[in-house]
This record gives structure tokens, C-alpha cells and sequence, in this order.
């Protein structure tokens, strides 16, 4: 790691105005992606900006079915919330199952949009439950706000202060892990309000996480794992790697997608 | 048996350090004025080096040194070696490239040492290491060793034309043609054995320090034989004369081989150290291991097996190409040679067997021995050509390996090895009931109904352990004697040290060791202590490795024990005024047979060295030396039995059951035997499974170069495993062990992969059977 110099935010404000006076400063909400990039020297910013300790990015909040988690809430904290577990326990599980759990309790969900890591969990859920994305300056669709691989529509000094949501009627989350890093492979959300069905697919996009036309309209007719059975989606502009190429993950979306509505029909 | 004597379940002395993190590490190791080093490597898989400028390094900050291969030259350090002379069939040595520590004009695998830089801090040296500006020319590269044969592939020394270092052969060829012309059926396959990241836990690392004042050099390394880094440094780097030359391997966290090489690094630590005035301390982080330590496997292998009418084994005819890497590493030329053909045998009367190796550079990291060396790679294609065979006969696999057993010992293979012991059926007939066998169907049938696809495998597997008569191996090439060496110290008040020239590093030495001293003189555990891993204290040893350190340097405690006993009898005989061959020891005593006179242990030491009354003529002191050198190889086999549950729609494998029955011969400490056998399991399933380094073919960069891409073993990858022992004890040294720790990862790769291709109905599948090949397979299968 070069030599940084570390900052702990008092406020959103405060975050702000460091970033200002800092050579080329970043900021940091857990650092699971940032700080072994550092470690390595793939990544060397002067300055970390920690916004961790801000409280009025801590906490959740669920109104009648609109939640809100803000940005500075960890993944254990998400994973552990009983007020959310009530209405949508989809995002509980899948935060249950990120990284491990060190990493729960440091990384943070507003850290993990922020990144868009294309193997990350959160933003599956965030486009599937159609999520906005708050931030200091504006609100952003999920749609709108993940643009492509470790891409956001966030500006430079822009930073994500909360998510939220309305919790989806029917709603669930599987992936099939690295077998290395353990970070999804593939992993779909799916959510079903009425007659809408969305799935959204991590781990897999070439242009990182991806929304399926031809799954949701299946899942729309019937909501049921049967629904997409011999169903298939194209390999192309899917990611291929040494673990899995994009014809495996084009197999893995579906199994996963069918998986997840079976979860999410047992609710 | 005593209760911290032989066959005790000993919890291990040594774990209350490891555990409360009171081990002392190389990395631990502070002396007074030390920097810290850090090498600056090649980028590239095969590259010329055009030139270096160190100006812009050597201008920063708290830099003390940057030191490059011309100038390791020039002060004459030699070139690394390889220890084990292979001759090919036409009679010509090995072809063998030079290997400089630091890379001069020409850079041969991505990561290859090119400069030091030597700084305050690690950090610092770090970031000079950055401003080294080497001139590269780049050159294309090759990673495959089948495509490093090829006529047109890149050339990495002009010492090994074709990119061949040998071309070696054993067995009898023509009557094993005549045995495959003859025979009713042949099997045929095509075998892959991945390549493997050692892994250690402990990162390789050494801290050089020249003592001007009197020409000596310390070296502290993480080794797991540190006499022959001396001797090796000493006879052949020119680093300094042994007796100007100290090396320590204090805690080393882990091996499985990879430590027992010289590397570049140590050698140039203590080089740089004299050049730059300061002790030079070089760690490794978790990138430069997956780079730099010497690789394990990579094997492609050709392979027949034929059989008669009756189903009987006549001829095994095997083509192996084996790849090197870069450079050849300390014993990377006896591992596919001595280590692996000469294991073909299996447990099967085979009268006809030929095997033919090729041994090839590549442009990717060196490769040696690792857990299993050789062995496992026998195994692996024996094993899976067995299975395979029982298949297309429409045999039991258990049917046919039975027909085939060797079952009457000695046995002479028609690969050198003579077997001494065994009884290969006791295992399998344990490992069948254990595994409940004979109710798999139903258990297949069930999981059917769940949409599972469930297998089952066996192998059954023999190794070579107890390395090695020396004459024999000096026969065979090796430039190295395998015997191993002993002191046991009594003190005056009766504790006991003993030094040993095998070196723990994982193995539980420390408990195992003593429980042998324990037992002999009934003396309580605490009051043995087990020093290993200092050329200053112990006078000579030749390490770990291939499962030695209990058939042979256990036997030299024995042998050095025998020679305490009887002094100390010949002490107590007088003391009591009997005669010597009546004195027995019992229970921290020394008795007089049938009397009620007897002498304590710790009074009798006391006697030895106040010397006011011994025998006539005796010295004082109660301190003997022995050497062992052994009369034969042990061999260790066992069956192992593997049951999985294979998902079709992701290709995942789980492994449901995993049955181990070893005979390992007599046994000292019943958990760590287990322990041995669970993380040779771990790392046998991980080949099988997970594990694999992958070079890209046209960069040669390692992709698999961080945990990120690399699969390790974890804990919810493997099974309860089920573990039994039936032994029959070596019969060539005199504890009747046979050794443990190479077994699990021996024999569990192909027994996993014959569960998985039970599972999924064909036999064309190479490890790692992760889930997308897995898939690949299933779906590849069902399409034809």
C-alpha cells in the first residue's frame, strides 16, 4: 500500500469538503474492494475519506412496505434487521450471504452500489425491488444509476446517502458463488409485485448487472420455477473467465432464477 | 504403552504456541541494524533483459542498496543446481539450463528475480523497487509443456534443445509391447495432472546476516531442511564455507515440499547483506508465493493398460510428459522419475511394465515436489485407468483389483521397487464396509429421486515413503545420501534433549519425538525437548520430506536411544552391584530384575556425570550420536472410498462420504496420524475439485495468481471423513513404520474422480472437476 492519509467524516458536509481539499481523495464505506486494491497497488489515493461514522447515514426504516436503509449500514446490520426481515427477508438473506462475516461488518450497502462490483450482490436486489438511490445531490433509479462494470451515474463528489424501496409482495435471492472468491458467479433477484415480475442478474453481464426480458416475461405468466423450465437466455455479452464462461453462466442464470422463485415462493 | 508413550493419543507440545501465537517465524526474527529487501521480478513469461538503471531506485528515500544479477556474477555466486542427475535413455545427462539467483540477460517466467532493492522499510523498498527501469525485449513464451515439444516453440535455454531436458525411460519395453500385442482387452486414457500451488500457510522469506568482523553469515530461512541449505549454499553458490555459514529454520509454517528447494532469495539475502553492510530481511507476500514457489504435478500422460482373458494385468505401458518450468528446481528431476514410474506397480502384479518420460521447459514457475511428489501422479493414473478398465470388463471395480493384488511379500516390481509388506485387501475389504458398498444403489436410486446424480469411486494406492537407502539413491542420480542423524542428551538431572536433523514443520515432531524417549525410559514428556532446525546444534540432518521423518529419523532416535540404554545399564549394573543383563527399565527406573533394588532415572544421569563411580574405564556423560541410514523404502497404501452427489444443473460436486483406510504400519500418536491424513485428504480433494494454476497460453502471466482465482480447500468444500487403520508393520526399520503424510493427498484425487464419473457416466474427465466442467461434461454427454 502507498502511504494515504486517512480522514473519519463527521458529516456529510464534513465528507464533502475533504474530498475538496484532498489531492485525489476517495471515499471509503467499509473498503472491501478498496482497500485490498490499495494493498496491492492497484489503487492509490492520497486521501480516504471514511464515511462510515456518519451518523445520518446509519440505520433503517420501514414505513408501511416503503424501506429505507441508509447508506452507511452494514451488511450485518441488514442481515440481522427484524423490521426488515418483516417485509422483505429476500434482502436480509442476500446480505446474509456476502463475503464473510468480517466482511459484514465492515462493508457497507451504500459502499457496495457505490462500487458496482459486477459480482456484487446488493445490485440485483436494488434494480429487481426497483430501488432509488439517494444521494447528497439527487435521486437516481436503480436503472439509471448502475451504468456499467465498477460504473454508477455518480458524479465524482457525489455521495450515496441511502437506498429505498417499496418491498416487492413475493420476493427472493440465489447465486451460485465463485468457487475461489465466492463472489456470485451469478446471482439472480427476483420480485414479484402483481402482475410485474423483475428479475435482475449479477455476476453474469458483461455490463454488469442486467435486467431478463425473456425471464420476466415467463415468471409474469406464472409465477413458479416450472415457468422456466427448458427456458434459456443468450450466452453473448455475458462475462467469460477462466471459473465459468458465458455459456455456463447463461445456464447458471436460469437454474439460479428458478431457484430464487422457488425461494421465493416459500417465502 | 505408557500414557504419553508410544500409540498415545498425545495432545501436541508445540500447539500452545501455534495456537496463543507464541510461534517464532522468520518473519519474527529482528536483529539489530536490520532492512527489509524487495525483489524486483519480470513482468514477463520470456523476455531479454536490454538493461537496467537503478539510478532513479537508488535516489530514494531510505534506500541502502539495489543490486543486480551482473553484479551477483561478478562476485562469483554461482548458478542453482539441481541435486538429482537424470541420465536420458540414450545415455546422455540431463540438459540443464543455467539458473542464475538474479536474472543477467534474459528473463524465463513471469515473476523471475531480476533485482534487490535493500531500504529502511519495506515500504520504501517497495517503492524503489517500482523505479528499477529494466529494459525488456519481449520474446513469445510457452506454458504448455506438450506445446514446448512442438518444433516450432519458443526456445528458453540453449542448453536443452527442443526445450528437452531428458528423455528417460524404465521398465522393459518390448515385452510390454508383447504384453499389450497379446493382449484380450486394453484400456486406454489420456490423463491430466493439474498443476498445484503449494500454498503454505507461512509465505517463504529469509533474513541474511553478514557478520564482517568474523566472515560469518546467518541465514534464518523457511526451510525444511536447513543442513542441506547449508551444504547446498556452501558446496555450490559459493556463499561461504559451511563452517562460515549458520542456517536456521526456526517455526515454518507449513511445506507440503515447496520448502525444501534453495531459492534465489535466500541466497541472495545473504549475499546482499555482505554487499550492502546491512542484515537483509525478504518476506514474501501471498502474489510472489502463488508466482515464485516451485509448482507441483503437471503431468499429461499416455497410458495402456492391458489384460489377459482372465482379466489379469499383463503389461502397463505409460508416456509422460512432465512439466518443469523455467529452471529446474533442486529435485525436480527424480520427481516424475524415481518418485513416480517406479510406483506403476500400484498394488497389481503387473509383469510388464515401460514407462517413458519426457521432461520439458515452459515459460512458467519452476516446478518440484509437492506433498506426494511423483506418487501421487502414479496413483492418479493408475487408479483412474483401473476404474476405467473395471467399467468397459463390466467388472466390480473392487472384482477386478482383488484379481489383480499382490498378496504374496516380499514382491519385486518390474519397476525397482520391492515391496516389503502389506495387505491390500484387509484395507479395501474396511474401506467397502465402511463405506456401506454394497447399499449404494439404493443410495443412488434415492438421490435420483431428488434429482441428484450420485457416484461412487475407490482407489487403491501404494507410495514409497522412508527416503532413502543411501546407496541406492546415489545409484539412481541423487547427489545426496537419505539417511537421517540423532543426538540424544541426557542431563545431569536426567532431562532429555534430542536433536534431530529432520525438521517439523507441521508434522507435530516435538510430541512424537518425545513419546519415543518417554516410552524407552519412562520419563514424563515435559522433560524430553525436541531441537530441530539449527546447523549450530544439530551437527547434521537431511530434513523432511517424503514422509521420512518417522521411519527415518525416528529410527535414528531409536538407534542413538539404544545407545543411552545400554551405558545407563551399564551405570546401574554397577551402581547396584548386578549384573548388566539384568537391569529392566520400568517406570522412570532402573531395576534389578526380580530384586526390589533400583536406581531412579534422574539419579543415574546424575551418576554419569559426577563420574565418582563408573564402571572402570567408562567416560563420563550421557550423551550418544547415531545415524540411520535405511535398508529399503516403506510403502504405505490403503483404499480410499469416495461417494458423491453431483447437481446437473450446475455441475457442482458434493462430496457426501469419504472413507480412508491406511496402513501406515505401527503407529506413534493415533491424532496426529489422523490430522496427517485429514490435510493430505484436504489438499487431495482440493486437486481433484478446486485447485489448478492456469498460465495464459499466449502472455504466460499466472491468472490464477491470488485467492481471488485460486480455489483452496475450505471447510464446508469436504466431509466428515470416516478413517481406519490396518497395518502391517515395516519390516525394514526397527519402529515398523511406514510414514503418513503423504497418503491422503495420494489417494484421494482418484478416488474422487471416479466417484464423479460414476456419477455422470463417462470416463473422459480431468481435474479439477470444477462445477462448469462438470456441466460441460454432463451436457456434452447427453448430446451424443
Amino acid at each position: 500500500m502507498y502511504q494515504t492519509n486517512y480522514h473519519r467524516a463527521s458529516s456529510v458536509a464534513d465528507a464533502l469538503k475533504l474530498l475538496q481539499d484532498a489531492e485525489d481523495g476517495k471515499f471509503v464505506s467499509g473498503g472491501m474492494t478498496l482497500i485490498p486494491a490499495m494493498k496491492t497497488r492497484l489503487a492509490a489515493p492520497s486521501d480516504l475519506i471514511d464515511l462510515r461514522h456518519i451518523a445520518e447515514l446509519k440505520g433503517i426504516s420501514v414505513e408501511g412496505n416503503k424501506v429505507t436503509i441508509r447508506a452507511g449500514t452494514t451488511h450485518a446490520e441488514v442481515a440481522t434487521s427484524r423490521e426488515l426481515a418483516a417485509v422483505c427477508p429476500a434482502i436480509c438473506d442476500l446480505a446474509s450471504h456476502i463475503g464473510d462475516p468480517h466482511v459484514r461488518h465492515m462493508g457497507t450497502i451504500g459502499g457496495s452500489v457505490a462500487n458496482n462490483d459486477p459480482a456484487a450482490d446488493y445490485p440485483a436486489a436494488m434494480l429487481a425491488l426497483g430501488a432509488t438511490v439517494v444521494t447528497n445531490s439527487r435521486e437516481l433509479a436503480a436503472e439509471d444509476f448502475f451504468t456499467g462494470l465498477f460504473e454508477t451515474a455518480l458524479d465524482d463528489d457525489e455521495i450515496v446517502t441511502a437506498v429505498y424501496f417499496t418491498a416487492a409482495e413475493t420476493c427472493g435471492y440465489e447465486k451460485f458463488p465463485n468457487p475461489a472468491s465466492r463472489y456470485a458467479m451469478t446471482g439472480v433477484f427476483v420480485a414479484k409485485n402483481g402482475g410485474d415480475v423483475r428479475v435482475a442478474v449479477t455476476g453474469a453481464g458483461g455490463d454488469g448487472v442486467f435486467r431478463s426480458a425473456d425471464l420476466e416475461a415467463a415468471l409474469a405468466a406464472n409465477f413458479d420455477a416450472s415457468a422456466l423450465e427448458g427456458a434459456s437466455i443468450p450466452a453473448e455479452g455475458l462475462m467469460s473467465d477462466i471459473h465459468a464462461s458465458a455459456e455456463y453462466r447463461a445456464n447458471l442464470v436460469v437454474v439460479m432464477a428458478k431457484r430464487a422463485v422457488a425461494k421465493a415462493r416459500r417465502g | 504403552m505408557g500414557v504419553e508413550g508410544i500409540g498415545a493419543r498425545v495432545a501436541r507440545k508445540e500447539d500452545k504456541r501455534f495456537i496463543t501465537g507464541g510461534g517464532r517465524y522468520v518473519d519474527d526474527m529482528v536483529v539489530p541494524g536490520m532492512k527489509h529487501a524487495v525483489f524486483v521480478r519480470s513482468p514477463h513469461a520470456h523476455a531479454d533483459i536490454l538493461g537496467i538503471d537503478v539510478s532513479a531506485a537508488e535516489a530514494m528515500p531510505g534506500v541502502i542498496g539495489v543490486l543486480t544479477g551482473k553484479q551477483i556474477k561478478a562476485d562469483g555466486i554461482g548458478n542453482l543446481i539441481c541435486g538429482w542427475m537424470i541420465h536420458s535413455k540414450d545415455g546422455s545427462p540431463m540438459n540443464m539450463g543455467a539458473w542464475s539467483p538474479l536474472a543477467v540477460d534474459r528473463v524465463r517466467y513471469a515473476g523471475d528475480a531480476v533485482a534487490i532493492v535493500v531500504a529502511e522499510t519495506k515500504g520504501q523498498a517497495r517503492d524503489a523497487a517500482e523505479a528499477v527501469e529494466v529494459s525488456y525485449q519481449e520474446r513469445d513464451a510457452v506454458t504448455s509443456a506438450v506445446d514446448a515439444l512442438k518444433p516450432d516453440a519458443p526456445q528458453l535455454h540453449p542448453e536443452a534443445a527442443g526445450n528437452l531436458i531428458y528423455d528417460w525411460e524404465i521398465g522393459n519395453g518390448p515385452e510390454t509391447d508383447a504384453a499389450l500385442a497379446r493382449a484380450a482387452h486394453i484400456t486406454r486414457m489420456h490423463i491430466v495432472n493439474n498443476r498445484l500451488v503449494p500454498n503454505a500457510m507461512e509465505p517463504r522469506a529469509a533474513l541474511g546476516v553478514y557478520d564482517k568482523a568474523e566472515d560469518h553469515y546467518t541465514c534464518w530461512t523457511t526451510s525444511q531442511n536447513p543442513h542441506v541449505a547449508r551444504l547446498v549454499m556452501s558446496a555450490f553458490y559459493n556463499v561461504a564455507p559451511e563452517n562460515k555459514l549458520r542456517v536456521i529454520a526456526p517455526d515454518v509454517g507449513g511445506g507440503f515440499g515447496s520448502k525444501i528447494f534453495i531459492y534465489p532469495e535466500e541466497i541472495v539475502c545473504l549475499w546482499a547483506s555482505k554487499r550492502t553492510g546491512v542484515p537483509v530481511k525478504w518476506v514474501a507476500d501471498r502474489t510472489e508465493s502463488f508466482l515464485t514457489d516451485a509448482h507441483g504435478r503437471d503431468h499429461v500422460t499416455e497410458v495402456q493398460l492391458a489384460f489377459d482373458e482372465n482379466h489379469r494385468m499383463i503389461g502397463l505401458k505409460v508416456d509422460t510428459i512432465a512439466n518443469f518450468g523455467a529452471y529446474m528446481s533442486l529435485f525436480s528431476s527424480s520427481v516424475p522419475t524415481y518418485l513416480y514410474a517406479t510406483l506403476l506397480s500400484g498394488q497389481y502384479n503387473i509383469p510388464a511394465i515401460h514407462a517413458n518420460v519426457r521432461a520439458v521447459y515452459t515459460n512458467t514457475a519452476p516446478v518440484d515436489a509437492y506433498r506426494g511428489a511423483g506418487r501421487p501422479e502414479a496413483t492418479y493414473l493408475l487408479e483412474r485407468t483401473v476404474e476405467t478398465a473395471a467399467r468397459e470388463l463390466g467388472l466390480s471395480p473392487a472384482e477386478l483389483r482383488r484379481k489383480n493384488f499382490i498378496r504374496e511379500f516380499p514382491h519385486q516390481t518390474p519397476v525397482i521397487m520391492n515391496y516389503d509388506a502389506g495387505d491390500y485387501e484387509a484395507s479395501l475389504s474396511a474401506a467397502m464396509q465402511a463405506a456401506d458398498w454394497d447399499g449404494f444403489e439404493a443410495r443412488r436410486s434415492e438421490a435420483k429421486s431428488r434429482g441428484k446424480l450420485r457416484g461412487i469411486g475407490m482407489s487403491c494406492y501404494i507410495e514409497a515413503c522412508g527416503i532413502a537407502p543411501s546407496a541406492a539413491v546415489g545409484s539412481l542420480g541423487a547427489g545426496v545420501g537419505l539417511w537421517e542423524s540423532a543426538e540424544v542428551r541426557v542431563n545431569a538431572v536426567g532431562t532429555i534433549e534430542v536433536l534431530t536433523g529432520s525438521h517439523s514443520h507441521g508434522q507435530g515432531h516435538e510430541t512424537t519425538f518425545a513419546q519415543l524417549v518417554s516410552e524407552r525410559f519412562g520419563v514424563p514428556l515435559d522433560s524430553v525437548s525436541i531441537v530441530h532446525g539449527d546447523t549450530d546444534k544439530v551437527q547434521m540432518g537431511m530434513g523432511t520430506y517424503g514422509s521420512r521423518s518417522g521411519a527415518v529419523g525416528m529410527s535414528a532416535i531409536v538407534k542413538a536411544l539404544d545407545k543411552v540404554e545400554a551405558k545407563a545399564k551399564k551405570i546401574a549394573a554397577h551402581l547396584m552391584e548386578a549384573d548388566e543383563g539384568d537391569i529392566v527399565i520400568e517406570n522412570g527406573e532402573l531395576k534389578v530384575a526380580g530384586t526390589d533394588k533400583s536406581v531412579p532415572w534422574f539419579q543415574l544421569a546424575l551418576a554419569a556425570y559426577t563420574a565418582h563411580n563408573l564402571p572402570g574405564g567408562m567416560e563420563p556423560g550421557l550423551k550418544e550420536t547415531a545415524f540411520y541410514d535405511p535398508s529399503n523404502f516403506t510403502f504405505p497404501a490403503g483404499c480410499y472410498i469416495c461417494e458423491v452427489e453431483i447437481d446437473p444443473d450446475t455441475g457442482i460436486t458434493d462430496i457426501v462420504q469419504f472413507v480412508a483406510a491406511d496402513d501406515f504400519g505401527n503407529i506413534i500418536n493415533p491424532m496426529i496420524v489422523e490430522g496427517q491424513v485429514h490435510g493430505g485428504i484436504a489438499q487431495g480433494v482440493g486437486q481433484a475439485l478446486l485447485e489448478g494454476a492456469h498460465y495464459d497460453d499466449s502472455s504466460g502471466q499466472l491468472l490464477t495468481a491470488s485467492y481471488m482465482d485460486y480455489t483452496m480447500p475450505r471447510a464446508d468444500d469436504l466431509p466428515s471423513f470416516q478413517l481406519s487403520h490396518q497395518n502391517t508393520p515395516c519390516p525394514s526399520n526397527p519402529l515398523g513404520i511406514k510414514g503418513c503424510g503423504e497418503a491422503g493427498a495420494i489417494g484421494s484425487p482418484p478416488a474422487v474422480i471416479n466417484a464423479i464419473t460414476d456419477a455422470i457416466g463417462t470416463n473422459d474427465l480431468q481435474m479439477p472437476a470444477t462445477p462448469q466442467k462438470v456441466w460441460a461434461t454432463i451436457r456434452s454427454a447427453t448430446r451424443h
